[in-house]
């Protein structure tokens, strides 16, 4: 077995360990669509809430796994040493940084799966879905998500890290577009929301999924924009132990 | 070729010279044990030659390789242990180790590893749940699972029990008997005594010896010998010309000479001063100096 694979075992298995984490991640999008998509008390400006909310509820569950998920088991690990102690094998950063890509695409695949089942349940119709932009809107906003969430275990102690990355889940929730659109936000709120990952990546989910035929260009920017400069953050700054 | 090469090498935080032009090597089947205070560079030295930080000048190689830039094909031939930590709380011992095995992928047996290291019993215990000394263990495990050819261990006994030090001290041994060149980082000089076959002594980011045991312990002749606690110690240096120092009524002289006599000689001086201050004299050892002797003379005025 070579070391990638020995890798790629221990994350998934560190992922099925931390079942309360999982929970989380998986729990709490299912359950905004589910009682959002049920009970018409959003001002989504849409005939069905729910044609609304999959699109910002599956970049809410790349934000949770990505960033938050990913983001606070790094900082556990380097606080715990276990990337000191793993940079002292033959695994090399690149093999880690894949076995753990690997693990986030695993359970982005689950979540996808029955965030979609539920959207359908509910009554959700993919209207001219382009899957494979879809697919590579779900690629790139898991590179920014991770970005930051990297940037963040990379720098703060195990215990902030945790706090600031659930923090930073909630404004981004919040200010992201998902559970209602942007306009229904204070100007300077709404500036703030367009500029963010989340609200980019549900705008460029809702189009590819939906054919809302809104122009997506700028959000696209915005999300190759965070995809590329939050990576590169994270390599700069992150610190091993 | 010695397995560890370390030359001239410097370690600068800002102002601070944490390492300082230091030298030596480590050779394969020997056991190396790198001593010092707190804060005298041997961490730093140590994690230069594990890949983990780069020197500000001067070189360090690990079987011929750089530990910076050459880390992924050192790190295949390498066991490291770190002083503490290393696996996630909730890991279990016994797929640790396995995993590690698959890491190094060198053919060692998860299961023989955990049994050597006596956690054969504890092989489905989760980390955090482990005693001190049993994470000791599992730490050493992992650093065997590459079959190293060297292997740098951190404190390998701290919060281990005395049962489970001599388990821990004979797979030391083994591994040295099998030509690795073990370099052992403690402040348990009494671990350092029973293992080592040489020793570096840091001080304030400069090696202040650098010899086999028996070397350092034949250099200097100790004359040790208990009396009353009223004893004068700073008028005995006086007579004696020489340090006379002072623990729990136990009095020691250590002097460099060649000359044997020179010791007989102190011993009548020193037998003839306490009876002209009618003080006992009691438990009179003369002989080569204990590595503490040695490790506190080199470095008393300095260090934490």
């Amino acid at each position: 077995m070579s070391p990638l694979s020995a890798q790629i075992g221990a994350e998934l298995s560190l992922v099925r360990r931390n079942g309360e984490q999982l929970l989380v991640t998986l729990g709490i999008p299912l359950l905004l669509l589910g009682f959002f998509g049920s009970v018409d008390i959003l001002p989504t400006d849409t005939d069905e809430p729910v044609d609304f909310l999959v699109p910002g509820i599956l970049a809410l569950a790349i934000m949770s796994t990505s960033m938050v998920s990913l983001g606070i088991a790094t900082g556990f690990e380097r606080s715990y040493l276990v990337l000191k102690r793993l940079a002292a094998t033959p695994l090399g950063t690149g093999r880690l940084i894949v076995a753990k890509t690997i693990a986030v695409a695993c359970v982005e695949a689950v979540q996808m799966a029955l965030l979609v089942a539920l959207g359908l349940t509910l009554g959700w119709g993919p209207a001219s879905a382009n899957w494979l932009f879809a697919l590579a809107a779900v690629v790139v906003g898991t590179f920014a998500f991770a970005g930051i969430g990297l940037t963040l275990a990379g720098n703060l102690r195990g215990e902030v890290n945790l706090a600031a990355a659930n923090g930073l889940y909630l404004v981004l929730l919040l200010l992201g577009g998902v559970l209602f659109p942007l306009d229904r936000l204070p100007a300077f709120l709404e500036v703030i929301g367009r500029a963010t990952p989340t609200h980019a990546l549900a705008d460029v989910l809702a189009d590819s999924l939906m054919s809302t035929g809104a122009h997506t260009a700028t959000s696209w920017l915005v999300l190759g924009a965070w995809a590329i400069i939050m990576p590169m953050v994270a390599a700069r700054t992150f610190r091993w132990s | 070729m010695a397995a560890v090469e370390v030359e001239n090498l410097s370690v600068h935080y800002g102002p601070l010279r944490a390492v300082d032009g230091v030298s030596f090597t480590a050779a394969f089947g020997e056991v190396t044990a790198v001593l010092g205070p707190n804060g005298a560079g041997k961490t730093s030295t140590i994690e230069i030659c594990e890949g983990f930080r780069r020197p500000t000048s001067g070189s360090a190689r690990v079987l011929g390789l750089d530990p910076w830039t050459q880390r992924t094909e050192l790190h295949r031939e390498v066991g490291v242990m770190l002083q503490d930590g290393g696996v996630y709380p909730s890991a279990r011992v016994g797929e640790t180790v396995a995993q590690f095995c698959r890491l190094y992928n060198r053919g060692a047996s998860a299961d023989e590893l955990v049994a050597r290291v006596g956690l054969a019993e504890r092989a489905t215990a989760m980390w955090r749940r482990l005693s001190g000394g049993e994470k000791q263990r599992l730490c050493l495990a992992l650093a065997l699972a590459a079959r190293p050819r060297v292997a740098f261990l951190d404190e390998p006994t701290s919060g281990v029990d005395v049962n489970g030090r001599d388990d821990v001290r004979g797979i030391i041994r083994d591994l040295a008997g099998e030509g690795c060149a073990v370099v052992l980082a403690t402040h348990e000089l009494d671990e350092a005594e029973r293992l080592a076959d040489q020793v570096v002594l840091f001080n304030r980011g400069q090696i202040v010896a650098n010899s086999t045991l028996a070397n350092l312990r034949s250099s200097r002749t100790t004359v040790r010998f208990r009396s009353s606690s009223s004893l004068d110690a700073a008028a005995l240096a006086r007579h004696v010309g020489l340090d006379v120092a002072e623990n729990n009524d136990e009095f020691t002289i250590s002097f460099s000479s060649p000359d044997s006599s020179m010791a007989s000689d102190l011993v009548s001086r020193i037998s003839v001063w306490l009876g002209s201050n009618s003080l006992p004299l009691h438990d009179l050892n003369v002989g080569g100096e204990r590595l503490e002797d040695i490790f506190r003379m080199l470095t008393k005025d300095k260090g934490s």
